[in-house]
């Protein structure tokens, strides 16, 4: 019971990466607040993860929009209590060159993925400060580090996650608030899906793309969602006491290879 | 018990950082035989550790002292998953001021100390189906510490051949990962505090603490915990990366 007596808010939890790190943070003793933009993927969520009686409430909200944000930190502490671990994970990955990719597309890119980190910490920030410190751990990407084509506004607003991680641990080293980021490789997720399957196009085979994703990694596989949670639990969790501002890849190597 | 049933040898195990990381991963159920280049601080070490520890003695700068302190953990230990290469030694110094045979101890310890061991400790790990290695780089591998340039470039080696040695076992099912701590609570740290700050060794300590974030230097014990982290299945999708222990001191 490595979270036992924390509470935390897990932004985009009803699926993916984030429904692990629910799963996971639970099963190690936290209560948690988690929040997604999807209402029924919540209401579902939700029902799994309290099966086992534990305490854990899922609330409908956009990471993107201050009002939301602002809504949805103050009906986690009202929930918990208090707040000493936010895990903002909520993302969406658009396609797109500089060139190809439509406004509206690169401002709803950034405002999800840097936008949603920045408002969620504005208000969950204060709330850990009033908890005597804490953790924040944000969901970065291998996308921050190499320049996958095609993907320009969704590296971009990773790269820019990695770097606000540095400067979020800069501002609050002083109220004990550690920041650092995962920075996953490929993973089993609906995401990783619907990326590949927008790669393949209508009547591509999206299975062979996936396939040569996976040969590409140095352990030849993707990373199953839970091995991501036990990173974050790991820079969540007091293990990680001197370990602030870091950028840790759970990418099965993939960054260092040549 | 995060490490039940592995078997792991850490390297200048008897104090220090690896003192720490013997005694947590003892603590998590693992078996641990400590090397050391003292015999009797290895001793006072293992009569720490409640006898928890086996032990052998040799310097990492030797080729035949490694490959005999690996034959000794493998034998007291009946095999190998787990390798901490954390022995290390610190001298300081510029290109032109550091004396020669202190460059070349700085480099055959640190760095060259990971290969020599890692030669004879690789093959065990492979026998055993895979596992995990450990080795301590520094932050002084990350940025640049001013007359610190030999220490420097070993633990900025360490780093290097982290991931070449991820990329070469990976298919072995071997992952290598590496720390890289700022300044510990060690008694490293306190040689090299009393060596800088003469009678005010404390000094040293405050000036070392006001570079981190946090405000404060490290505990072994929080280096301990990375190590397992990193060491046990929790990073079983964590392999070349170097991770900064360090209370934010590289981040700024």
């Amino acid at each position: 019971m490595r979270l036992k007596g924390r509470r935390a808010l897990v932004t985009g939890g009803a699926s993916g990466i984030g429904y692990a790190i629910v799963e996971r943070f639970l099963h190690e003793g936290a209560a948690v607040a988690f929040a997604d933009i999807n209402a029924e993927g919540c209401k579902r969520a939700e029902k799994k993860f309290s099966k086992n009686g534990q305490k854990v409430h899922g609330l409908i909200g956009d990471v993107s929009k201050a009002a939301d944000a602002s809504r949805l930190v103050n009906e986690a502490v009202k929930f918990l209590g208090g707040l000493d671990i936010l895990v903002n994970n909520a993302g969406i990955d658009i396609k797109g060159t500089v060139v190809d990719i439509s406004d509206e597309d690169w401002e709803r890119q950034i405002g999800v993925n840097l936008g949603g980190v920045y408002r969620m910490s504005k208000y969950a920030v204060p709330e850990m400060i009033k908890a005597g410190g804490g953790a924040v751990v944000n969901i970065g990407s291998i996308a921050a580090f190499l320049g996958y084509s095609g993907l320009a506004a969704y590296g971009a607003s990773k790269g820019a996650v990695v770097q606000l991680t540095r400067n979020m641990a800069s501002d609050f080293a002083k109220h004990k608030i550690r920041v650092n980021s995962v920075n996953p490789g490929v993973v089993d997720t609906p995401l990783l899906e619907h990326a590949i399957k927008a790669q393949a196009g209508a009547n591509g085979d999206w299975q062979a793309i996936k396939q040569a994703y996976v040969d590409g990694q140095l352990l030849k596989r993707a990373a199953a969602p839970a091995e991501i949670a036990s990173a974050v639990l790991f820079l969540a969790s007091d293990e990680a006491g001197f370990v602030t501002g870091t950028a840790l890849m759970v990418d099965g190597g993939y960054q260092i290879q040549e | 018990m995060r490490l039940q049933s592995k078997r792991a040898l850490v390297t200048g195990g008897a104090s220090g950082i690896g003192f720490a990381i013997a005694k947590r991963f003892a603590d998590e159920g693992a078996s641990v035989v400590i090397a050391d280049v003292n015999p009797a601080q290895a001793d006072d070490a293992v009569k720490k550790s409640g006898g928890k520890f086996g032990r052998t003695v040799g310097d990492v700068c030797k080729m035949r002292d490694a490959e005999r302190m690996v034959q000794e953990a493998v034998a007291q230990l009946g095999g190998l998953d787990i390798l901490v290469n954390n022995a290390g030694i610190e001298t300081t110094g510029s290109v032109t001021t550091a004396d020669d045979d202190q460059w070349e101890r700085q480099i055959s310890v640190n760095l060259n100390g990971v290969y020599r061991i890692s030669r004879f400790a690789v093959p065990e790990i492979i026998k055993a189906g895979g596992g995990a290695i450990v080795n301590m780089s520094s932050v002084g591998g990350l940025v640049a510490v001013r007359e610190y340039s030999a220490y420097g470039a070993s633990k900025a080696g360490v780093i290097q051949l982290t991931r070449s040695m991820a990329a070469d076992y990976a298919e072995q099912k071997i992952r290598v990962n590496c720390l890289c701590p700022g300044a510990v609570d060690t008694p490293l740290l306190q040689r090299a505090c009393e060596k800088l700050g003469g009678s005010d060794p404390g000094k040293i300590r405050e000036l070392y603490a006001s570079f981190t974030l946090l405000k404060r230097i490290a505990q072994p014990e929080e280096i301990a915990a990375a190590a397992l982290f990193l060491a046990s299945d929790e990073a079983s999708f964590i392999t070349g990366v170097a991770l900064p222990v360090d209370g934010g001191f590289s981040a700024q």
